[in-house]
């Protein structure tokens, strides 16, 4: 009997390990982000729409926003524009986009073609600020609290399923704790 | 280099099919020859976000070029080695080190080949205990192995 104890204990315990690694393994390809509970990074940048103004970080502090980095090269960006038209058009929180590493002229032609969602478009022509917010790949989303803290990234097109479950309940839970 | 030389290494990586090597991804080329050693060490040891399994040094892609040239600039401006790859993992996480930090969370990475070393050293001496006494009480007489 006590023969079979030591290799009976060794694979528990395997198998316990690769248990946790297994549940607490990542969904593939996604990177969790060390901003997530630390501020937003500071930026000003030229705004697309109207090149004389620039878009501040400073200024969308004091409420929730939702800041979405894409690019007329990115072929997620086309598929998630809907979500992000409906996400405008329900008024819960502005939409800031970051038109990433791209051209301004097609930048402008896809926003006048499918329609615009951000209430501001920040440039960022030479991909310092994307790398400030960790960006690996376009489309990412991260949804910013009103002390200007990183509470929630989402890599890849945005859905519904990822604005009802993650984004919507963190906002909504947080106004319910201030009324 | 000389002549010969290059042309060993180039039908190498052709050979190899390394078209990225030959090319030449990165042409970087810093004035200080000790701050260039510094920049391909360090570029070699980031991991390119995008490919993952890149390092900086190897990957042609455009987030690649540009973090690269956070880690030129930060060097040229006389930050220290860990200083730039505390500056990555801030923004990118531990995963964009593929050399990963000593901490409380990464200790076991060193303390498990040293546990796993006793604990076969532990079975191995009891195995060969086993056996000593398994010999000493066995009566039976030494069979020649081969014997005539």
């Amino acid at each position: 009997m006590n023969r079979f104890l030591l290799p009976l204990g060794a694979f528990v315990l395997l198998v316990l390990v690769l248990g946790i690694g297994i549940r607490h393994a990542p969904e593939k390809g996604v990177i969790a982000s060390p901003l997530i509970g630390k501020p937003a990074p500071p930026f000003a940048l030229p705004s697309l729409t109207d090149p004389a103004r620039v878009v501040r970080s400073e200024e969308l502090k004091g409420h929730w926003y939702l800041f979405n980095v894409w690019g007329t090269w990115c072929g997620e960006c086309r598929a998630e524009h809907d979500m992000l038209l409906q996400v405008g058009r329900a008024g819960v929180l502005p939409l800031i986009g970051l038109d990433w590493k791209d051209d301004d002229a097609q930048a402008l032609a896809w926003l006048a073609q499918l329609g615009n969602p951000y209430q501001a478009v920040a440039v960022d022509r030479s991909g310092r600020a994307a790398i400030d917010w960790g960006v690996y790949g376009a489309p990412e989303t991260f949804l910013v609290n009103p002390q200007g803290i990183v509470v929630y990234k989402h890599v890849g097109a945005l859905t519904r399923e990822t604005w009802t479950r993650e984004i919507l309940p963190r906002v909504s839970a947080a106004a319910a704790t201030r009324s | 280099m000389t002549r010969s030389a290059r042309v060993a290494v180039l039908t190498g990586c052709a050979a190899l099919g390394l078209a990225s090597l030959c090319r030449g991804v990165d042409p970087t080329q810093l004035p200080d020859p000790a701050l260039q050693a510094r920049y391909v060490a360090l570029t070699h040891e980031l991991r390119c976000m995008q490919c993952q399994n890149e390092s900086l040094a190897d990957s042609p892609v455009d987030l690649a070029a540009d973090l690269r040239r956070q880690v030129r600039e930060q060097l040229l401006a006389g930050k220290s080695d860990d200083e730039v790859r505390s500056w990555m993992a801030a923004r990118y996480g531990d995963f964009i080190l593929f050399r990963p930090r000593y901490s409380w969370r990464t200790a076991w990475l060193w303390g498990a080949p040293v546990a796993l070393l006793l604990v076969g050293a532990l079975v191995s001496w009891r195995v060969v205990r086993s056996r000593a006494t398994l010999l000493a009480t066995d009566r039976e007489p030494v069979e020649e192995d081969g014997g005539s």
